[in-house]
């Protein structure tokens, strides 16, 4: 454990919250679906890599301005969010738990599966976008835009999400779903199209995350959600599965976490991904139930 | 319904496993016919290490082009996927010993994939020559693992020495993938080399670490910067080799990097972008500078087929079914273990990398080559000889 200088520091920090915000929007998906379903969906993590590759090929192969492309890749990675949960967990939601989530395992290795039969096992390189990627100093602190971009972006999409789900009908909707499936549905509301609608924002907020993790590690291949995929879902753990703003909370504790003990503990390093998998043990036996998993009122 | 949804998932998975299981294999299906000689190739065709792994599948399909028979026989090429994965590789290889009945095996590219290989060719007694593998324990203590490129510990001085003598650097600072052999090895050869030559033992001052597909090095880089080191040794995968680059730059460290022969990817430079321009590294061969005569047929063959130029991997992958081509010839028979016996006796081969003659421990012994990326291209700057 080295003396740190403060420049240092708030380098590190940066480096952490940027990361840290990537972790929050891809957990986000995955406690909103646990939240409505009680289920963890594990092909999220290969839905955050379809958006990367939708991304990808619309810039590269169809020559799309990078935003135009990351509007498409955002749809269609909603829409491709919203056929797993029709064709992978529908048939199966009144069926026992673990049937449902041995779906769940095989969705994630098809759709890794089809990546590497549809776009190869070669990696590729995510199109940079200058005005993003452009390097900047602040004061002592040298990073791209695209670091200070993706917290904001976090930020305002975790705001957008609760006024969603506290302030409108579709939100009134899905948390009624989540409470009870069949009361809800006696009081008229449209339990399928409910659970649709969740899988669609969570995996739109997944694309979103995705094209960023694109921008800051340009390096795309079929089995790349994995690790993040993991590491998310243990960011929505530590914030208390089924609730969003502890989601959020975990990914930023993950990402923080992670660069600080590389930073702090060197010798450690090659322990990083140990290090999350501590963490959710370490919750699971102390508090399980997470960071904010007591306000049972605020699940979705 | 329910039974129907549970077909209908079974089905599912089971074509995708087959899709992939198959996907890269280009020949399946009946015991091999008697005038047939079957070679297997083990590459990582998927997976982080699909782009080396794809290079020297390409030289042992220009050579088995070029020279398809044997004996009499027809050389079929049984090209299975190790998946750039340890336990994946020692399935690969069972398969191919096993099922696919090979008499002999090229590859893999990366050494922790071929060492996970290795035993299975040693009991199975069938021969295996690396093309680009360049950790010692690869061969060593293994009488049926070859290759035919040079070791990590003569790399390793190489690079020290271009550290030392060429950039002038004094204190040199490593990161390296901790998970693969291959970095490790390096890494520690050119330590050892490095701090030789300074005499100096402090001369390497940070040593920082991370893992197979990590994707955030900025920690580590910020470490590794708060030492002030003349340059980075950073032995690894391309890719992550590339991000490592790109993210010093992008944090304003521009401190210049050195690496190894696992750099010379397309992937280096389309991932790196300009963030990789000027780093430096060592690798087996350049097509700027035929060495043989087998070099100008290599060359010639391969522009006309891909339209570009070869990596060193692409040689070396030739080079291996050369030698053993030459193995079963002089054998006079399919026999994996006259074959072996031959492979052993290999010297002034003439390969397209150069020439080659295996030593006790199954390793050729050559010259090293020195390559820059400059204006998104690698170019050749040096070759370095061996010192025996």
């Amino acid at each position: 454990m080295g003396h740190m200088t403060l420049d240092l520091f708030l380098q590190h920090l940066t480096n952490g919250i940027s990361l840290g915000s990537l972790y929050a929007l891809i957990a986000i998906g995955y406690t909103m679906v646990y939240g409505i379903l009680r289920l963890i969906n594990f092909a999220h993590g290969d839905i955050f890599m379809m958006a990367v590759y939708f991304s990808f090929f619309g810039v590269a192969t169809f020559g799309m301005p990078w935003y135009a492309a990351f509007i498409v890749a955002i749809i269609l990675t909603a829409l491709l969010g919203m056929v797993v949960e029709r064709a992978a967990y529908k048939p199966l939601r009144e069926s026992p738990k673990v049937n449902i989530l041995v779906s769940a395992i095989g969705a994630s290795f098809l759709l890794q599966n089809l990546a590497v039969v549809i776009f190869g096992g070669r990696p590729k390189a995510f199109p940079t976008v200058k005005l993003l990627q452009e390097v900047m100093t602040i004061g002592s602190v040298t990073l791209q835009r695209l670091t200070l971009v993706i917290p904001v972006v976090t930020l305002t999409l975790l705001a957008g999400l609760l006024f969603l789900i506290n302030n409108t009908k579709s939100g009134m909707a899905m948390r009624a779903v989540s409470k009870d499936h069949e009361t809800a549905g006696l009081m008229g509301v449209d339990v399928n199209r409910t659970i649709t609608l969740t899988f669609g924002i969570g995996s739109a907020l997944a694309a979103v995350g995705a094209i960023m993790w694109g921008m800051k590690f340009p390096q795309i291949n079929p089995t790349m959600g994995v690790i993040p995929g993991l590491k998310c879902f243990i960011a929505a753990v530590i914030g208390g599965i089924g609730n969003i703003t502890g989601a959020v909370i975990g990914g930023f504790i993950l990402g923080v976490g992670e660069i600080m003990l590389v930073a702090m503990l060197p010798s450690l390093t090659g322990y990083r991904d140990a290090f999350a998998f501590i963490l959710l043990i370490v919750i699971l036996l102390f508090k399980p139930t997470g960071i904010m998993g007591e306000k049972i009122s605020e699940k979705v | 319904m329910k039974k129907k949804v549970a077909i209908f998932l079974v089905f599912v998975l089971t074509i995708s496993l087959i899709l992939v299981g198959c996907g890269p294999k280009e020949t399946a299906g009946p015991a091999p016919a008697d005038d047939v000689i079957r070679i297997g190739v083990f590459e990582p065709i998927t997976g982080d290490n699909a782009a080396g792994g794809e290079l020297e599948v390409e030289g042992a399909k220009l050579a088995n082009q070029l020279y398809p028979t044997v004996l009499g026989k027809k050389v079929e090429l049984v090209v299975v996927d190790n998946k750039s994965d340890k336990v994946e590789a020692a399935n690969a290889a069972s398969l191919l010993v096993e099922k696919e009945k090979v008499v002999a095996i090229i590859g893999s590219w990366g050494s922790s994939l071929s060492m996970a290989a290795g035993d299975i060719v040693k009991n199975a007694q069938i021969p295996a020559v690396a093309a680009s593998a360049t950790n010692p324990l690869v061969t060593l203590g293994n009488d049926y693992y070859f290759r035919v490129c040079f070791l990590d510990p003569f790399q390793g001085t190489v690079m020290a020495n271009y550290a030392y003598n060429k950039l002038g650097a004094k204190k040199v600072a490593i990161i390296q993938e901790v998970s693969n052999d291959y970095a490790v090895g390096l890494a520690k050869f050119f330590t050892d080399a490095f701090v030789e030559l300074t005499g100096d033992k402090e001369a390497i001052v940070a040593v920082s670490n991370y893992n197979t597909r990590d994707n955030d090095f900025s920690a580590q880089l910020q470490n590794i910067a708060a030492k002030n080191p003349d340059v980075i040794f950073a032995p690894g995968n391309f890719t992550e080799s590339a991000l490592i680059i790109k993210q010093a730059r992008q944090q304003g460290i521009q401190i210049p990097f050195i690496g190894g022969d696992t750099w010379e990817t397309p992937e280096f430079i389309d991932i790196g972008g300009e963030e990789v321009e000027g780093a430096v590294f060592s690798t087996f061969f350049t097509s700027e500078t035929p060495i043989t005569s087998e070099s100008e047929v290599f060359l010639r063959e391969y522009r006309a087929k891909y339209g570009k130029e070869p990596a060193a991997v692409t040689a070396l992958g030739y080079d291996a079914y050369l030698v053993i081509l030459a193995a079963i010839e002089k054998a006079g028979s399919a026999d994996p273990v006259k074959i072996r016996d031959e492979i052993a006796k290999t010297t002034d081969f003439v390969g397209a990398a150069g020439m080659i003659t295996l030593d006790a421990n199954g390793d050729a012994i050559k010259s090293a080559v020195i390559k820059v990326v400059k204006d998104g291209e690698f170019k050749y700057q040096d070759t370095i000889e061996p010192t025996k």
